[in-house]
């Protein structure tokens, strides 16, 4: 048994290498328990998908790690689209 | 349902399928209602307490068989596990967005 546990850098290679995400967030949340972490993603792979099954994705992807993990707290799961800011709509002076 | 390595025994599919369809609502926490012993086990049942909904809890804390098998009836490795009419619904991250997107905050 590996006695280093789960860094940071570990969450964010697992859900790197499964959802290509456009952008992450890890945060370390442990306040001296063990390993928690609050994790924002966002990725075309959650295109179409709900979000008890955008939470799958990301559970699967920690998968192995889940075990050295106390608690991860999934903040956000966004579709690129969803990550946009929403346009003002007084913004219709601009060109095109 | 996910293939997992060990598989989950018959009879404690059978138990759990009776479990979650025997109230409309059913949580499956970290301690009890009442005490609750970890922060996200008592989001959620202040959640459902707030909406005024009738639930049942059951105490993962207190059977490691029945903690182990909803692992893998729900193919969600952690709790508090929340069940709506026999269903799995999510962990306390997705009751949360759930409650938020009702305007209940």
């Amino acid at each position: 048994a590996r006695a280093m546990g789960v860094t940071k850098e570990d969450v964010e290679a697992a859900i790197t290498s499964s959802l290509s995400p456009s952008s992450l967030v890890v945060t370390d949340t442990s306040g001296g328990c063990g390993a928690s972490y609050e994790i924002e993603v966002v990725s075309e792979k959650f295109e179409g998908k709900r979000l008890l099954e955008r939470h799958r994705m990301v559970n699967t992807a920690l998968a192995p790690h889940m075990a050295e993990i106390h608690a991860v707290s999934i903040k956000k799961a966004l579709t690129p689209a969803q990550a946009q800011p929403q346009p003002e709509p007084a913004a219709d002076k601009a060109p095109q | 349902a996910a293939a997992g390595g060990g598989g989950l025994a018959p009879e404690m599919r059978a138990t759990l399928d009776k479990v979650v369809g025997s109230h409309k609502v059913v949580l499956f926490m970290k301690g009890t209602k009442d005490f609750p012993q970890c922060g996200f086990s008592h989001t959620v049942v202040q959640i459902l307490r707030s909406l005024d909904v009738p639930f049942e809890t059951l105490d993962v804390l207190a059977n490691e068989a029945l903690r182990q098998g909803l692992k893998e009836y729900s193919s969600w490795p952690t709790f508090p596990q929340l069940y709506i009419d026999g269903e799995f619904f999510g962990g306390c991250d997705i009751t949360v967005a759930g409650f938020e997107r009702f305007g209940a905050c």
